[in-house]
C-alpha cells in the first residue's frame, strides 16, 4: 500500500514538473522555425493563382511564393517550407496553436483581428476589394438590382459581414447562402443553388477561371470593401513579425530597385542602400536574426514582387491595378533599409 | 476488532483507506484539472487574449440564411440562439422520421415476404455503412441540386412548386372563419372523449382487445368536417408562393440546406432504429407469439397486442443512444451550409475570436439538449415498465 500511496505521489510530483513545461512557449517562432530547419506555412489549398496544388502535387501561388521567400530569408532554401491548406475557420486557431508559423492566406487586416484574435499583420502584399460575380444572362449591373438574390457567401469571412453591412445601407433584401467550404461555395453557385456569389475580386477572377464557362460570368464594376490581404505572424512575437515584414519588403524592395531573380547574382551597383540590401556591407540580416545574404536569397528564390505577380496572377487576368511600387502611382512601399 | 485497531496502524485500516484513496484520487482529477487550465490561460496570455463574454452583447453583423426572426443588427447571443432553435428543429423532425422509419423496416425486415425483407435488408445494410457526412453531401448535391433551377420549377397541383432552392407550399392564413371552426373542434372534441370513455368500458365489460377511439376518432373527423363546411368563411386562406424577381415569395418554404440534412440524418439513423427494432421484437420468447396464435389472435393483433407491448422496454435503451446520435450528427450541417448551433457558432469564433468560450457555449448547448433528451427517455423507461407490472 504504501508502495502505491508512494506511486501516487511521484506521479502528482511529475505532473506538477509538467507545469512550466506546458505553459511555457518562450522559444521565438524564429528559433522554432531555426531548430526545425523547416517552415510551416498556412495557406488557402483551393485558390488557384494564390494558394493550390497542380496536378502533379507541386504547391503554387503567390501566397505559396511568400511562404518561400520566408524560407529563403530565414533557412537559406525556398524548399525547406511546408505548406498546410487552411479552411477559413481554422486559420487563426492554427496560428494561435502554434500549429502553423506564418498564415499567408488571402487574410484581410482588420482592427478586430488585429486586437482580438491573436494576429499580427505584415504589410499587406495584395491590395484588394469585394466584388459580384453573376451569370451573364442575368443582364444586372448594379447592385440595387439584386433585390431578393440568393447570394453566396464563405462563413466566418469579411465578406460576410461586408455584404451584409453594404446591403443594409442599401436597404436591399438579400437570402444569404453560407458555405464553409469554397468549393461548395463555387459548385453551388455553378449549380444555380444562388444567383451571385461574392468575395474578393481577385478570387472571384480565380475562380471564374476554373468554372465550366468562364465567358458566361460576369464580375460587377462595383466594389464594397477594402481587403488588404498580407502574411499574418502570431500576436506577441516581435521579432518574427519583423523577419516576415522585411520578406515581404525585400521583394517591394528589389521591384523598386530593378533587381530580378535573373540579375541578383550579376547585380553591380555603387548605390550604398542596395549594397546593404544585398548584404555586401552593413549588419540588417543580423538586426533581424538572419544571415548576411538573406535579401539576397529571398530575391534569388522567388524573384521581386513584380516577378512573383506576373508568375501566378497575370495568367488568370488580374491586372497591376494598386498592387505596384509607389513610385508607379501604386500602394507598395518598401520601408528604408538602413 | 479491539486487536486490530490496537496492532495494526490507520494506513492499514480498511476504513480509512477507502476514504484516503477517494480523497487523493479527488485531487488529482482537481489537480489534473487546474494544471489544464492555467496552463490554457497563461497560452492566452502569451497571445494577448482575455476570456470574457461581453462580446455577446455586441452587434452580430452577419445575417443567417433561416430560422426564427433575426436581423443582422441583432447581437451574438440572439445570433447563436438562431442556431440553437435550428438544431433543435432538424433533431426533433429527424428523430420522429428516424422512429417511423425505422419502426417500418424493422419490422419489414422480419416479413415473411421474400421481397419486402430484402429491400429492407439492402436499405438497412447500404446507408449504415456509409459516412453520414457523405450521404449528407449526396442528398445537398447529387440529388437536391441537381432540380430543376428556379425558372423551371415542377409545379404540383398548382401551388406546390420544387426547385433547387427548396420546396414551397402555400402557407395557411388564419381567417375570421377560424374562430367558428373552433367551436366545431371543441365540440367533437367533448364528444369523442365521451365515446372513447364509453368504448373502453364496454371493451373492459367484454374483456375483449380492441381499439379504444373506433368510435371517438371517426365521430371526431364527422364533426370538424361538418364544421369546415357550414362555418360561412372557410378558417384558413391559402397564401400561394410566387415567382418574384429571382426567387419564390410567400408560402412556406424548405430550404434545400434543411431537407438535404433531414433526409441525411432520418435515413442514416433510420437503419439503426430498424436494427434496434428487430432486435427487440427477436428478444420476445417465441412462445409468447405461438400462443398467441393458438388463443386465435391474427398476424396483426399479435404484433400489435402480443409482441410489440414487451419488444418496447428492450427497444427503448437503444433507442436513446440512437436519438442521442442523430442530435449530436446535426453538427454536420456546417458542410452544406445549414445555419445549426455549431455551424453560427464557428462564424462567431471566427468574427470575434473567442474561440474558448464559444466552444464552451456550443458543448453546453449539446449537453442540455443530450441530458434533456435521456432523461425524457429515461422517464418514458420506466413509465412502460411500470405499466407493465
Amino acid at each position: 500500500m504504501r508502495k502505491f500511496l508512494f506511486r501516487i505521489s511521484a506521479f502528482v510530483f511529475v505532473i506538477s514538473l509538467m507545469i512550466p513545461v506546458l505553459a511555457s512557449g518562450d522559444e521565438g517562432v524564429l528559433e522554432r522555425v531555426k531548430n526545425r530547419g523547416r517552415l510551416i506555412c498556412g495557406v488557402h489549398g483551393s485558390l488557384p493563382g494564390f494558394g493550390f496544388l497542380n496536378e502533379s502535387g507541386e504547391w503554387i501561388g503567390f501566397d505559396v511564393d511568400y511562404g518561400r521567400a520566408i524560407a529563403a530569408a530565414v533557412l537559406g532554401d525556398p524548399s525547406k517550407v511546408e505548406f498546410v491548406p487552411l479552411k477559413a475557420p481554422e486559420r487563426f486557431p492554427a496560428l494561435q496553436t502554434g500549429e502553423i508559423d506564418v498564415l499567408i492566406r488571402n487574410t484581410t487586416w482588420t482592427l478586430t483581428r488585429d486586437t482580438q484574435v491573436g494576429a499580427d499583420f505584415a504589410p499587406p502584399t495584395f491590395y484588394d476589394g469585394q466584388g459580384f460575380m453573376l451569370p451573364k444572362e442575368l443582364g444586372i449591373t448594379s447592385l440595387k438590382e439584386l433585390a431578393g438574390a440568393s447570394i453566396g457567401v464563405t462563413a466566418g469571412s469579411t465578406t460576410e459581414l461586408n455584404l451584409t453591412d453594404t446591403m443594409r445601407a442599401l436597404g436591399v433584401d438579400f437570402n444569404p447562402v453560407v458555405f464553409e467550404e469554397i468549393d461548395t461555395l463555387y459548385n453551388s453557385y455553378e449549380q444555380g443553388r444562388c444567383d451571385v456569389v461574392t468575395s474578393d475580386k481577385s478570387q472571384l477572377v480565380a475562380r471564374r477561371q476554373v468554372l465550366k464557362d468562364p465567358e458566361a460570368h460576369v464580375i460587377l464594376e462595383a466594389t464594397i470593401s477594402k481587403e488588404p490581404l498580407g502574411p499574418v505572424t502570431v500576436h506577441g512575437d516581435n521579432k518574427w513579425n519583423d523577419v516576415v515584414s522585411w520578406a515581404v519588403y525585400a521583394t517591394f524592395f528589389a521591384e523598386e530597385h530593378g533587381i530580378t531573380q535573373a540579375n541578383i547574382n550579376t547585380f553591380e551597383t555603387q548605390n550604398p542602400e542596395i549594397q546593404r540590401f544585398l548584404g555586401k556591407t552593413g549588419d540588417i540580416g543580423e538586426k533581424l536574426g538572419l544571415s548576411k545574404d538573406w535579401a539576397h536569397q529571398v530575391v534569388a528564390a522567388v524573384g521581386n514582387y513584380g516577378e512573383i505577380f506576373e508568375r501566378n496572377l497575370t495568367p488568370l487576368g488580374l491586372p497591376r491595378g494598386v498592387n505596384k511600387p509607389w513610385t508607379q502611382g501604386g500602394l507598395l512601399y518598401a520601408m528604408p533599409f538602413r | 476488532m479491539a486487536l486490530n485497531s490496537t496492532t495494526s496502524p490507520f494506513w492499514r485500516d480498511v476504513r480509512v483507506l477507502r476514504v484516503l484513496l477517494q480523497v487523493l484520487f479527488l485531487i488529482g482529477v482537481l489537480l489534473l484539472a487546474g494544471i489544464l487550465y492555467a496552463n490554457m490561460l497563461s497560452g492566452l496570455n502569451d497571445l494577448g487574449l482575455t476570456l470574457n463574454l461581453d462580446f455577446l452583447q455586441s452587434e452580430a453583423g452577419f445575417d443567417i440564411s433561416e430560422g426564427i426572426e433575426y436581423e443582422p443588427s441583432d447581437t451574438y447571443l440572439q445570433a447563436f440562439w438562431v442556431g440553437v432553435v435550428n438544431t433543435l428543429k432538424v433533431s426533433l423532425i429527424g428523430i420522429v422520421c428516424a422512429t417511423i422509419l425505422g419502426l417500418i423496416v424493422g419490422i419489414a425486415r422480419l416479413s415473411s415476404n421474400w421481397l419486402i425483407r430484402t429491400v429492407a435488408a439492402i436499405y438497412v445494410e447500404c446507408f449504415r455503412n456509409i459516412p453520414l457526412l457523405l450521404q449528407i453531401l449526396f442528398w445537398y448535391t447529387a440529388v437536391i441540386l441537381q432540380l430543376p433551377r428556379v425558372r423551371d420549377s415542377i409545379s404540383l397541383f398548382g401551388d406546390v412548386f420544387i426547385n433547387q432552392r427548396g420546396v414551397y407550399l402555400p402557407a395557411p392564413e388564419p381567417t375570421s372563419g377560424l374562430r367558428i371552426w373552433g367551436v366545431y373542434l371543441l365540440v367533437g372534441l367533448i364528444v369523442a372523449a365521451i365515446l372513447y370513455v364509453l368504448r373502453a368500458r364496454q371493451l373492459r365489460q367484454l374483456e375483449l382487445p380492441g381499439f379504444r377511439a373506433k368510435w371517438a376518432l371517426p365521430a371526431f373527423l364527422i364533426i370538424a368536417l361538418l364544421g369546415w363546411f357550414l362555418t360561412p368563411e372557410k378558417p384558413f386562406r391559402l397564401d400561394p408562393p410566387v415567382l418574384r424577381g429571382f426567387n419564390f415569395v410567400g408560402g412556406i418554404s424548405l430550404s434545400p440546406e434543411f431537407s438535404a440534412l433531414l433526409i441525411g440524418l432520418s435515413v442514416y439513423t433510420g437503419a439503426f432504429i430498424a436494427e434496434v427494432v428487430r432486435s427487440g421484437i427477436q428478444a420476445v420468447v417465441k412462445g409468447q407469439r405461438e400462443a398467441a396464435k393458438a388463443v386465435g389472435l391474427n398476424e396483426s393483433q399479435i404484433l400489435r397486442l402480443v409482441v410489440l407491448p414487451q419488444a418496447v422496454p428492450i427497444i427503448v435503451p437503444p433507442l436513446t443512444s440512437q436519438y442521442l446520435n442523430l442530435a449530436k450528427n446535426s453538427s454536420l450541417a456546417i458542410a452544406i451550409g445549414f445555419p445549426d448551433v455549431f455551424s453560427i457558432g464557428n462564424t462567431m469564433m471566427l468574427q470575434t475570436g473567442q474561440s474558448i468560450p464559444v466552444f464552451a457555449m456550443i458543448m453546453v448547448s449539446y449537453l442540455i439538449m443530450s441530458l434533456t433528451t435521456s432523461a425524457a427517455m429515461n422517464w418514458y423507461n420506466r413509465w412502460i415498465n411500470r405499466v407493465r407490472r
